[in-house]
């Protein structure tokens, strides 16, 4: 298991060494930053010079990510244009976004399991052909009309939240957008956990529980839903990552000041400092959950060993 | 997974109970002490007078800032504010005299020092303000600012403290109407603290106008509140203001028409239809100080042939500029007739004749014109645009659109979208267009010398399509050497006939500020900068 978990972390520097570069290459690609900055007219040449100087752009590319690299490992994530050292917008946005994207996995968790061990133990019935059709309906729809939709019924029309979020974003603003943001990943657990349990109802081990006399909730719970677990786990786990750095879209419609606002500026802003930091942080947070989840497996299936 | 139902049940409880408080704050305070909300975007660039040049951070120094002269939010005209006098014999030295009793809100006096502290940060090249050609006329402004090398001055040899409230100007070239551009924020006195504590400044700054900052979280809100020691006659008649930071100004629009915001002062596009019936007479739809035109290439040898005045011509003649600005804009756009802005006045400098035929929709005449001057060069007209704001992809293909149909070819005209306003700019600086381009110009002050100048003087700060003419530099050298203000006027005029004969840009359409406030505040307007004239709000 240690030597396992140390395999993987190993791993992880070449894959955040290759984002990171990917990344930079790409905001460096879509050109000269300093041009955006003096709004529709050209900076004066010297100005632009010092400001290139300042942010390092005056010197080739992989000097650039050298530099960028080093300073990362010490902490430093450089500044964004208006000043501000991209740690502390970091510190701003991570919190708020972290927020939003827990409340979207225990939406997907306690709605989509539940809902999915619910049709899952009654294939065929109206319940089931009823989920599976909302589930459809879900999936289909874009989150930004859903995000649309919700935001004008439940905030303009009958006034029960708030159409957008203040800055400090607390937990009871954030279950609206944290359902849209579920959404649609909401249907994909319902309908794993559904097709996993409804395997798995008719598998020996079940059988033998039931025939055991076990009471009928400790066979669901224990047995049969432990098991049908992995594949949903696996999806939640990868899920956490693109929910994270998804967000850019519901974020924007609910005015969240969380890591997709800070995203779209920098792009917006061809911020490669702001970019490049953020994204970095997105790819750790990819890593370790995937690797949590890897780890999960064994917790759900003892037959699963890591050597 | 023992106790995940446990667990389950908690997240459960914990969600119904959260949804159950999800109600709103009591209702907030009205009256003389009543605070207003505001939409807000993110400031570009850290908040330092000489360092704004965009509108989100210039409506905050408009609230905190007071300068020398000030523009009157109604008629645009530069009044004295905390200019006593500005005296002049030969309009290239000035003597200004401060008034006495004014002071920043932390209680220092503002002297001439302040000024002339402020201007020389400014132009400083060390300190990267992106405004610092505001002071390029001064006398000194090359050694603090050379072209390339390093400055060899700490301060401008033309500024000069001669007492108390008394300094000089010197500027490099005669400029009659130079004092009334000292409405300009850029031009705003900065407190000692700004120097001795700069980043203190900055996370909390402190001017001399009628509002101080109470709290500024970056990125999320700033809350300027009233300050009552404010010596000035435009005293804030609100207690204060909460600008918030809107990602999306949609989301903005949605919160006004929910109840939860007061003030947006920028209408989303996608909006416009509804918000007659949103909002009925709390709309408001006024000109403002910005000109969109289309500017060429002219260091791209095709694109700059004698006698090709005719092509530019024909093609401002080919769009129906009408017909865009119902539709697309909803009318928040007028249709332009000249290359400055009806907020200018006919006093001004403003003629809503000079462009004449040259700016009317004529398919007939622009088909002519355009065969007449050797027909558009490669056979296509490819307008580029930034396509990541400003809905700009809807009137690009509008006015390409108009152009096919003038000259009966669905080929002549086409958009050419670029990704990020960086990227544009970059190709534009880099002389890199191969057509036609989209060109905003929002005044910087007032004046009419501000719309001709900067965008088409020889190698002028704005002057993007790089174009040169010898009589109109002449007579704009000419008008800004004259001492009577109405002449200097005139020869302005005179002038932008010269870019009227030549076409040098395609004048488009001025835009309007367009704002929405909610029925808890009154007495709102936009000035001509559209920014909303916040402290004569009033609430409740």
């Amino acid at each position: 298991m240690g030597r396992y978990v140390i395999r993987r972390l190993l791993q992880m520097i070449p894959v955040f060494v290759g984002a990171t570069l990917l990344i930079f290459l790409m905001v460096n690609v879509m050109g000269d930053p300093i041009a955006g900055l003096c709004g529709e007219r050209e900076c004066d040449p010297a100005t632009a010079a010092r400001l290139r100087a300042e942010f390092g752009l005056d010197k080739p590319v992989w000097q650039q990510y050298l530099t960028y690299m080093g300073n990362v490992f010490t902490g430093d994530f450089g500044t964004a244009f208006n000043g501000q050292p991209v740690t502390e917008l970091m510190a701003d946005a991570f919190p708020v976004t972290i927020r939003l994207t827990l409340v979207a996995i225990v939406f997907e968790i306690v709605i989509g399991i539940g809902l999915g061990m619910l049709t899952g133990l009654r294939r065929g019935r109206p319940v089931d052909t009823g989920v599976l059709l909302v589930t459809l309906v879900v999936i289909a729809v874009p989150t930004f009309v859903t995000g649309l939709l919700l935001q004008l019924l439940l905030g303009v029309k009958w006034g029960w939240i708030r159409p957008s979020v203040s800055a400090e974003a607390p937990l009871d603003e954030l279950i609206v957008p944290g359902l849209v943001l579920a959404a649609v990943s909401l249907a994909y657990v319902t309908r794993l956990t559904r097709t996993s349990i409804a395997e798995n109802r008719r598998a020996d081990y079940v059988r033998t529980a039931i025939a055991k006399g076990l009471p009928r909730r400790r066979v669901m719970t224990h047995h049969l839903l432990r098991n049908s677990l992995i594949p949903v786990v696996t999806f939640i786990g990868a899920d956490i990552g693109a929910l994270m750095g998804g967000a850019i879209v519901t974020e924007r419609i609910f005015n969240i000041h969380g890591v997709g606002y800070q995203l779209y500026q920098g792009i917006l802003r061809q911020n490669t400092q702001t970019v490049v930091g953020f994204v970095t942080v997105l790819v750790l947070v990819f890593l370790l959950v995937n690797l949590l989840v890897d780890l999960l497996y064994a917790v759900l299936d003892p037959r699963i060993r890591y050597a | 997974m023992r106790g995940a139902t446990h667990v389950t049940r908690a997240a459960c409880a914990v969600a119904v109970v959260l949804v159950a408080c999800a109600c709103g704050g009591g209702a907030p305070a009205g009256g003389p002490d009543g605070i207003v909300t505001s939409s807000w975007g993110d400031p570009q660039n850290p908040l330092e007078p000489a360092n704004t040049n965009e509108v989100q951070g210039g409506k905050v120094l408009d609230m905190i800032f007071r300068g020398l002269k000030r523009y009157d939010p109604r008629t645009g005209e530069a009044e004295d504010m905390l200019a006593e006098r500005i005296e002049t014999d030969d309009s290239v030295e000035f003597t200004v005299t401060v008034k006495n009793g004014w002071t920043f809100s932390d209680g220092e006096p503002v002297t001439a020092k302040s000024f002339v502290d402020a201007w020389n940060y400014g132009a400083h090249l060390k300190n990267n303000q992106r405004n610092a050609y505001f002071f390029g006329y001064i006398e000194g402004y090359d050694q603090v600012h050379p072209a390339s090398g390093q400055p060899t001055a700490q301060t401008m040899s033309g500024l000069k403290v001669t007492g108390e409230r008394t300094f000089t100007v010197r500027l490099t070239q005669k400029f009659s109407t130079w004092p009334e551009t000292l409405g300009y924020a850029a031009f705003a006195p900065l407190p000692s603290s700004f120097f001795s504590d700069h980043d203190a400044w900055l996370a909390r700054p402190v001017g001399n106008g009628p509002y101080a900052v109470d709290s500024y979280t970056r990125g999320a809100q700033m809350s300027l509140r009233r300050w009552d020691g404010y010596p000035g006659q435009d005293k804030a008649r609100n207690g204060g203001v909460d600008l918030k930071v809107y990602t999306d100004s949609n989301t903005a629009y949605t919160d006004l028409t929910a109840g939860h915001l007061d003030l947006v002062d920028d209408v989303p596009a996608a909006q416009l239809r509804n918000v007659r019936a949103d909002l009925g007479d709390r709309y408001i739809n006024t000109p403002a100080g910005i000109i969109q035109t289309l500017a060429f290439p002219y260091y791209d040898p095709d694109w700059n042939k004698p006698g090709q005045e005719k092509v530019r011509q024909g093609l401002s003649m080919a769009i129906n500029r009408q017909q865009i600005t119902d539709t697309i804009f909803q009318r928040t756009r007028t249709p332009a007739k000249d290359w400055t802005s009806p907020v200018l006045g006919p006093d001004g400098g403003y003629d809503a004749t000079l462009c004449g035929v040259h700016c009317t929709y004529d398919p007939a005449r622009a088909r002519k014109l355009i065969a007449e001057g050797g027909g558009i060069p490669g056979g296509q007209v490819r307008i580029t645009y930034n396509a990541d704001t400003g809905s700009h992809r809807q009137w690009v293909d509008a006015v390409c659109n108009s152009v096919n149909n003038a000259l009966g070819n669905d080929r002549a005209c086409v958009g050419n979208p670029v990704g990020t306003f960086a990227d544009y700019r970059n190709q534009i600086t880099q002389s890199k267009m191969s057509g036609p381009f989209r060109a905003g110009w929002q005044m910087d002050y007032p004046l009419i010398q501000n719309f001709l100048q900067p965008l088409y003087y020889t190698n002028a700060s704005s002057n993007d399509g790089k174009w040169s003419n010898e009589t109109f530099d002449r007579l704009v050298d000419q008008a800004n050497a004259e001492t009577d203000p109405a002449k200097a006027i005139k020869t302005f005029q005179q002038a932008e006939r010269v870019v009227r004969d030549q076409m040098a840009a395609i004048p488009l359409w001025y835009q309007n500020g367009s704002a929405g406030y909610s029925e808890r505040i009154s007495n709102v307007s936009l000035n001509q900068f559209s920014v909303p004239v916040y402290e004569e709000i009033t609430v409740g």
